[in-house]
């Protein structure tokens, strides 16, 4: 699902995030990538998402050269990757409605059509009941759902995830994790960065873990 | 259709809508948005009347100033018959040759009609008309010549062709003098041609102007959207869709700075056509101030909607790609 290929990113300036890094994500897999602060977790997580070009090597995403993907077709990506975030980025001003259907109103559906599967997405999450709030007035595990629910109401194959549990409480954390298996049960490829090691250490998911930009740990050799 | 996965397809095309009904909604989501730029325009009612203001007043004065000219050219073809030549005839000639001379005349190819005052007639005339008969009736002989107004053809009425027309004529045996009053006539389409140019000249810096002021306002809306932009390019939406709204915003900009400025040019005409008024009564002048007809209120609406477009257009070219999500 997810290949890198001797993957280096340096940025302007000469910090270099990410150092000739490889790994390849099974189609359906569910994966940690952990490491501290700066080691190039979100980096890697934006040369996905092409919110970055890498420097040197290639990233592939289903066995598509993300280098041959033009500016234009950009937002088509990102349309196949959900993307959850620590800050869960929802607009203020807009209903939970409204922002959960964003994704979809972009891809051309009428607000009627939307509406079910907006529905449908709150459901899943929990919060089938809470349309019509305003993120402020939701609680902050509330609305980390509610981005979740932004991230796979158009159903991408692929979930991205920054420290989605980064502000919440190990009760709340392990519910968002359980949310992420229901969707990678599904077949969802899901790969999640975070520095939280006793969620990693208490579920037994491949983990990825890098080390000042370099992959010191693919999760792979330590079973083999 | 997805372009990393091949099996996976695009919300429409999932939910399996018609060629047909994308093309409606194409236009409903169209409509949608501008309606709801419409919206986010009365958020802020006093910031956005104020920006429809500066549009609209900006071009009130070009428009006015349009008014003008177009007002002054019908006066100017009124005038046209001013290239009229008179004759001033030899006292000494016979009733008989001013007939023949007058048949003449009329025969001519450059001219179009000739108009005989007869000075027995035009006598009479200035006697009842000017207050000195009794003055006049101690005359012995009739102090006024016979005059000829003669109008050449339509091609000949330009000032260089009158002028000769007119020198060619002096040359007549039966003339004693010829005048052709064409210096005020040339002195008034100079200054129309330099109001014309002045206009457009104008018209140009203001219509600029109007460009860059919608363009900075639209600059500042993106701007205070910055983090929804950012929002939007990551779930997905291409430049087009987050410029569609701020497209509207300019055009609605125009939409109603172009009434605002229909309103203030029927204003300020209704302020300046009492002064033409007394103008034009000092002349004898019926005349009255035309202000813009219906075409060319919807040329002066277009061009206002044309102008926000444009602004925000450029605008937005500038800035919704330079925002990238981080």
């Amino acid at each position: 699902m997810i290949k890198f290929e001797q993957v280096s990113k340096t940025y302007p300036g000469g910090f270099q995030a990410l150092n000739n890094v490889s790994f390849h994500l099974e189609p359906g897999e569910m994966a940690f990538l952990t490491g501290h602060s700066g080691a190039g977790k979100s980096t890697l997580l934006k040369l996905i998402s092409m919110m970055e070009r890498p420097t040197a090597g290639r990233v592939l995403i289903n066995g598509h050269d993300l280098k041959r993907i033009n500016v234009r077709q950009i937002p088509y990506v990102r349309r196949d990757i959900g993307m959850i975030f620590q800050d869960h980025r929802l607009l203020m001003d807009k209903t939970v409605l409204d922002n959960v259907a964003l994704p979809l109103l972009i891809e051309g559906y009428s607000m009627q059509e939307a509406r079910k599967r907006v529905q449908a997405a709150l459901e899943k999450v929990g919060l089938g009941d809470k349309l019509r709030h305003y993120p402020m007035m939701l609680s902050g595990g509330e609305q980390q759902r509610v981005g979740i629910a932004r991230a796979v109401v158009n159903k991408p194959p692929l979930l991205l995830a920054d420290e989605p549990t980064g502000n919440l409480d190990p009760k709340l954390s392990s519910e968002i994790i359980k949310l992420f298996e229901d969707f990678n049960r599904v077949g969802v490829s899901v790969l999640i960065a975070t520095h939280d090691l006793g969620l990693i250490a208490r579920l037994r998911y491949r983990t990825l873990t890098l080390r000042d930009g370099r992959m010191i740990n693919d999760g792979l050799q330590e079973e083999g | 259709m997805s372009l990393l996965f091949r099996s996976r397809q695009q919300g429409a095309q999932q939910v399996k809508i018609s060629g047909f009904r994308r093309f409606v909604m194409f236009w409903v989501h169209n409509a949608q948005q501008a309606v709801a730029s419409l919206g986010e325009l009365a958020r802020y009612p006093l910031a956005s009347l104020m920006t429809m203001a500066v549009l609209g007043l900006s071009l009130t004065l070009p428009a006015t100033l349009y008014v003008v000219v177009k007002n002054t050219e019908t006066i100017g073809a009124d005038w046209q018959h001013a290239s009229e030549i008179t004759l001033f005839l030899r006292k000494d000639l016979s009733q008989q040759e001013v007939s023949t001379f007058h048949k003449r005349l009329s025969l001519s190819n450059d001219v179009e009609s000739v108009r005989w005052i007869d000075k027995n007639e035009a006598l009479q005339e200035f006697r009842e008309a000017s207050g000195f008969g009794d003055a006049l009736n101690a005359l012995e002989n009739n102090p006024l010549p016979d005059v000829l107004l003669v109008l050449p053809v339509a091609n000949k009425r330009g000032t260089a062709q009158a002028q000769a027309l007119a020198q060619q004529l002096s040359n007549e045996r039966e003339v004693e003098q010829v005048r052709l009053d064409l210096d005020w006539l040339q002195r008034l389409e100079a200054l129309l041609n330099l109001i014309r140019d002045g206009l457009l000249a104008l018209a140009t810096l203001l219509c600029v102007a109007v460009v860059l002021i919608v363009g900075n306002t639209i600059r500042l809306n993106i701007n205070s959207k910055r983090d929804e932009i950012m929002v939007m390019k990551l779930v997905g939406a291409t430049d087009g869709f987050i410029q569609r709204p701020f497209l509207y915003t300019g055009v609605w900009y125009g939409f109603v700075g172009g009434f605002i400025a229909w309103l203030a040019t029927a204003m300020v005409i209704w302020w300046i056509s009492g002064a033409v008024a007394d103008i034009s009564e000092l002349y004898q002048s019926q005349f009255r101030l035309s202000g813009l007809n219906f075409n060319e209120m919807m040329v002066l609406w277009l061009v206002a909607i044309g102008l926000g477009l444009l602004g925000s257009y450029i605008a937005v070219r500038k800035h919704v790609r330079t925002i990238e999500p981080q």
